[in-house]
C-alpha cells in the first residue's frame, strides 16, 4: 500500500522530519504516537501533499506510484485521504456542493461519468448513517458553525463517501467526548475491509482500544525510533515517553 | 486636456436640433445644464468623488452622436428573444437611448402603469414632469449629469399611481447597437408614487463591438410607505464606457432595494445618492463586481440621512482578477438631528491575483448623537486552508478557487428578492468564473 523510505521535510527552516522510514500492507492499522512537536502531523500533512512544507528528500510509493510528484487533488484521488486535526470552515460552500465536486472530479479522474443527482443524494443519506450526522448539517456550509464533535464526525463522513485506500486519522480524538470518539471509532470500523488501511495519529491509547491497531509506531524528534504491536500503545499510557527517550540515551 | 470643449462646442452647434426633438420639459432645463457644464468642466482626480477614474480620460475620444434622432433599424424582440421561462417580466427595450415602441408585448401593467419613451411622456404631461424632472439629479454638482441633461433627448420613465402594486417585474433592457462608435446619452425617471409598489430589472448590453460611451442619469422618486425594487446588470465588453448616476429620494415609510452587479465591462462608474426625505424609511444598496482582464469599476454611494429613524444597508463584495483595477467610495452622511438612524456599510474584496487592485473607502460623517452606524472593508485572497482543504478531497486548485469565489459573491446575490432572477443569476456569476461569459454575447439573461 504504502512505502515511505528516508523521508526529510521542513517548514521554513525548521526541518522536522529527518528520515522516516515506513510500510503499511493492504488492510492494516498502523498508529502513531509521539510527545508533542515530534513530527506527527508533519507526516500526515506532507503525505497528502500540503503545500506549506518542503520535502527535502526520501520518497513515497503509494500503490506503486510515486506519490510525491502528484499533486494533492492527484493524490486524493489515488485514494488517500486525511481526516484534518482541524477541519476547515468554509462558508457560503454547501456540504452538498463540495461532496458533489469531491466525487465528481474523482469520478472523472477515473474516467467515469459525474454521478446523478438522484444517486448521490442517495449515497449522501446512505453514508451519513455511518456517523449518525444530521440532515442538517449536511445542509449547511462546510463545517461552518457545527461544533468540534460534528466536525470529526464530518470528516468521517466524508471519508464514507469517497472509499479511500488509505486514511490518515490526524488526532480524529482530540476535543471528542466519549460518545462522539465511540460514534466516531465505530464510523471508521465499519469502513474497513481488508483493502483499505489507516494511519491512526493519536496521542492517547483511548481511541486505540476502539480502534484496533496492528503496528504501533513512537516517532520522536523527526524519526520514528520504535515499532512494535499493539501492547506499545498501553506501555506508553502508562509509562509516558522518557523510557523511550532514556533507550535512545537522551535521558 | 480640454475634453469638455468638444461637448461645448457640440451644444452650440446642434442646440437647435436637440430643442427640436425634445418635449419642453427636458428643455427647459437644458441651457441651464450647459451653463453648469461650461463652468464645471469634466472633474479632475483631485475631485474627492472622482479619486478612481479618469473622467477627463474617458470622455475625450471624438464618438459619434445620435442627436438627429435616426431610426435604428433593429427589431430587439426578435433578436433578444427570451427563453428563460421562469423570468415571466413585463419586457421592454432600449435601443441605444430610444425606447423601442414599434411591437410591444401584451401589457401585463396595472391601469395607469406607464413605462415607456421619456420624451413622449414628457410631452404628453409636462405637469407631472416639472416637479421631478432634474430636481435630485442637480446639474450643478456633477459635470456628467450636466452633460447628460443638456445632451439627453428620450430614455424610460416609468410611473406607478398612488397605491398601485404592480405585481410582474418589469424588465427593461438597453442595448447599445450601431455601426461606429457612439455616444448615448440616457435618461431614466422613476416616480413611485405614495403606497406604490415596482420592482424593476434594467440589463445594459453591447451588441456591437464599437466603442460605446454612454452616460445615464437616473432619477427616482418614491413616495410615502412606497416600494422600488431596482436591479441593475451589466454585460457589456472591453470597449465600452459606462457612466451612470442614480439618484434616489425616500419619502417617509418607503423601502428601496438597490443591486448593482457588473458581469462583465469595460470601464464602469456608477455613482449612487440616495436621500431620506422622510422619517422611517429604509434602504439596502447591494452591488458585486466580476472583473478580470483590464476591466475598471468605481461604485461611489452616498447615503445622505436628513431625518431621523431611517435605515440603511450597503453591502458590495468585488472579486477581482488579472489586471482588473476597482474602487468602492462609500459615504454616509447623518445630519444633524436625524436621530435613531441606523446605518451598515460593508465593503469586501477578493484580489486574486497581484495585479489586480481594490481602492476601498468607507466614510461615516455623523452629526447626531443617538445614532447606531457601523462601517468596514476587508481586502485578501482565498483562503489558502480552505483551498488545501478541498483539494485533499480531491477537488482541482482551479474548482476550488470558482467555489471559493462564487461562495463569496452568493451573499450580494442571495439578498434579491425576486428569486427568478436570483437562481439565473447564480448562473451566470458561474458562467462568468467559468470564463464562459468573456464577452457581451447579447442578454444572458433573456437567450
Amino acid at each position: 500500500m504504502l512505502t515511505v523510505k528516508d523521508l526529510h521535510a521542513k517548514i521554513g527552516d525548521k526541518e522536522i522530519l529527518r528520515g522516516i522510514n515506513l510500510t503499511i500492507n493492504d488492510g492494516e492499522t498502523h498508529a502513531i504516537m509521539g510527545p508533542n512537536g515530534s513530527g506527527k502531523s508533519t507526516l500526515s500533512a506532507v503525505l497528502v501533499g500540503n503545500p506549506l512544507y518542503e520535502v527535502t528528500g526520501g520518497e513515497v510509493v503509494f500503490n506503486g506510484k510515486s506519490l510525491l510528484e502528484m499533486k494533492p487533488e492527484d493524490r486524493a484521488h489515488e485514494g488517500l485521504f486525511l481526516s484534518f486535526q482541524y477541519p476547515v470552515e468554509i462558508p457560503g460552500v454547501s456540504m452538498t456542493n463540495f461532496m458533489r465536486a469531491a466525487i465528481n472530479e474523482k469520478r472523472k479522474y477515473e474516467g467515469k461519468e459525474p454521478m446523478g443527482a438522484g444517486d448521490f443524494i442517495k449515497l449522501m443519506r446512505e453514508k451519513r448513517k455511518i456517523v449518525e450526522l444530521d440532515q442538517k448539517l449536511a445542509n449547511r456550509s462546510v463545517n461552518e458553525g457545527f461544533s468540534g464533535g460534528e466536525k470529526k464526525r464530518n470528516e468521517i463522513f466524508q471519508m464514507a463517501m469517497l472509499e479511500p485506500k488509505l486514511s490518515i486519522l490526524d488526532e480524529t480524538d482530540s476535543g471528542l467526548d466519549v460518545d462522539a470518539m465511540r460514534i466516531v471509532a465505530e464510523g471508521v470500523n465499519k469502513l474497513r475491509t481488508p483493502e483499505s488501511s489507516c494511519i491512526v495519529i493519536t496521542h492517547y491509547d483511548r481511541l486505540l482500544d476502539m480502534i484496533k491497531p496492528d503496528v504501533v509506531h513512537v516517532l520522536y524528534k523527526g524519526r520514528i525510533v520504535k515499532t512494535a504491536g499493539p501492547e506499545l500503545a498501553r506501555e506508553i499510557q502508562q509509562r509516558g515517553y522518557d523510557w523511550i527517550k532514556a533507550e535512545l540515551g537522551e535521558v | 486636456m480640454q475634453s469638455e470643449q468638444q461637448y461645448i462646442d457640440l451644444y452650440n452647434n446642434s442646440r437647435r436640433m436637440l430643442f427640436g426633438h425634445s418635449a419642453d420639459a427636458m428643455n427647459a432645463v437644458r441651457d441651464r445644464a450647459f451653463d453648469d457644464f461650461s463652468r464645471l468642466g469634466f472633474p479632475t482626480r483631485k475631485v474627492e468623488r472622482y479619486k478612481y477614474t479618469d473622467m477627463e480620460a474617458l470622455f475625450a475620444p471624438d464618438y459619434g452622436l445620435n442627436i438627429n434622432r435616426l431610426d435604428i433599424p433593429v427589431n430587439p424582440y426578435d433578436a433578444f428573444r427570451c427563453d428563460v421561462p421562469n423570468l415571466s417580466t413585463s419586457l421592454y427595450f432600449i435601443v441605444n437611448d430610444a425606447f423601442y415602441s414599434k411591437t410591444q408585448p401584451k401589457s401585463h401593467l396595472p391601469e395607469g402603469v406607464v413605462v415607456g419613451s421619456l420624451n413622449d411622456f414628457a410631452g404628453k404631461h409636462p405637469e407631472l414632469i416639472a416637479g421631478y424632472y432634474a430636481r435630485i439629479a442637480r446639474t450643478d454638482e456633477d459635470a456628467v449629469t450636466a452633460l447628460n441633461t443638456m445632451l439627453a433627448q428620450d430614455g424610460l420613465v416609468v410611473y406607478v399611481p398612488k397605491n398601485v402594486v404592480v405585481d410582474r417585474a418589469v424588465q427593461v433592457i438597453n442595448i447599445l447597437r450601431s455601426d461606429v462608435d457612439l455616444m448615448v446619452n440616457r435618461r431614466v425617471l422613476i416616480i413611485v408614487e405614495d403606497g406604490a409598489e415596482i420592482k424593476l430589472l434594467f440589463c445594459d448590453h453591447a451588441a456591437d463591438d464599437r466603442r460605446f460611451l454612454a452616460t445615464q442619469v437616473i432619477e427616482a422618486y418614491v413616495g410615502n410607505n412606497a416600494g422600488l425594487d431596482l436591479y441593475c446588470l451589466e454585460e457589456t465588453h472591453a470597449k465600452n464606457v459606462r457612466v451612470s448616476n442614480l439618484y434616489i429620494e425616500q419619502q417617509a415609510g418607503s423601502r428601496v432595494n438597490h443591486n448593482i452587479i457588473t458581469l462583465h465591462n469595460g470601464v464602469t462608474r456608477n455613482r449612487t445618492d440616495l436621500v431620506m426625505a422622510g422619517e422611517g424609511a429604509e434602504c439596502r444598496l447591494n452591488g458585486c463586481v466580476i472583473a478580470d482582464k483590464r476591466q475598471h469599476v468605481d461604485n461611489n454611494t452616498l447615503i445622505d440621512h436628513r431625518v431621523p429613524h431611517c435605515t440603511s444597508n450597503q453591502l458590495y463584495k468585488y472579486v477581482l482578477d488579472g489586471e482588473a483595477k476597482a474602487a468602492f467610495a462609500g459615504r454616509v452622511l447623518v445630519r444633524p438631528g436625524a436621530q435613531k438612524t441606523i446605518s451598515e456599510m460593508r465593503n469586501q474584496n477578493i484580489c486574486a491575483t497581484r495585479d489586480a487592485h481594490i481602492y476601498t473607502q468607507p466614510m461615516l460623517e455623523i452629526y447626531a448623537d443617538d445614532v447606531k452606524c457601523a462601517h468596514g472593508s476587508t481586502v485578501g485572497q482565498l483562503n489558502d486552508a480552505a483551498l488545501f482543504y478541498m483539494r485533499q478531497r480531491g477537488i482541482s486548485l482551479k474548482e476550488a478557487k470558482l467555489l471559493l469565489e462564487f461562495a463569496f459573491i452568493n451573499e450580494v446575490i442571495d439578498s434579491i428578492q425576486l428569486a427568478p432572477l436570483r437562481d439565473r443569476l447564480h448562473l451566470l456569476v458561474e458562467k462568468r468564473f467559468r470564463g464562459e461569459l468573456s464577452k457581451c454575447e447579447g442578454c444572458k439573461l433573456c437567450r
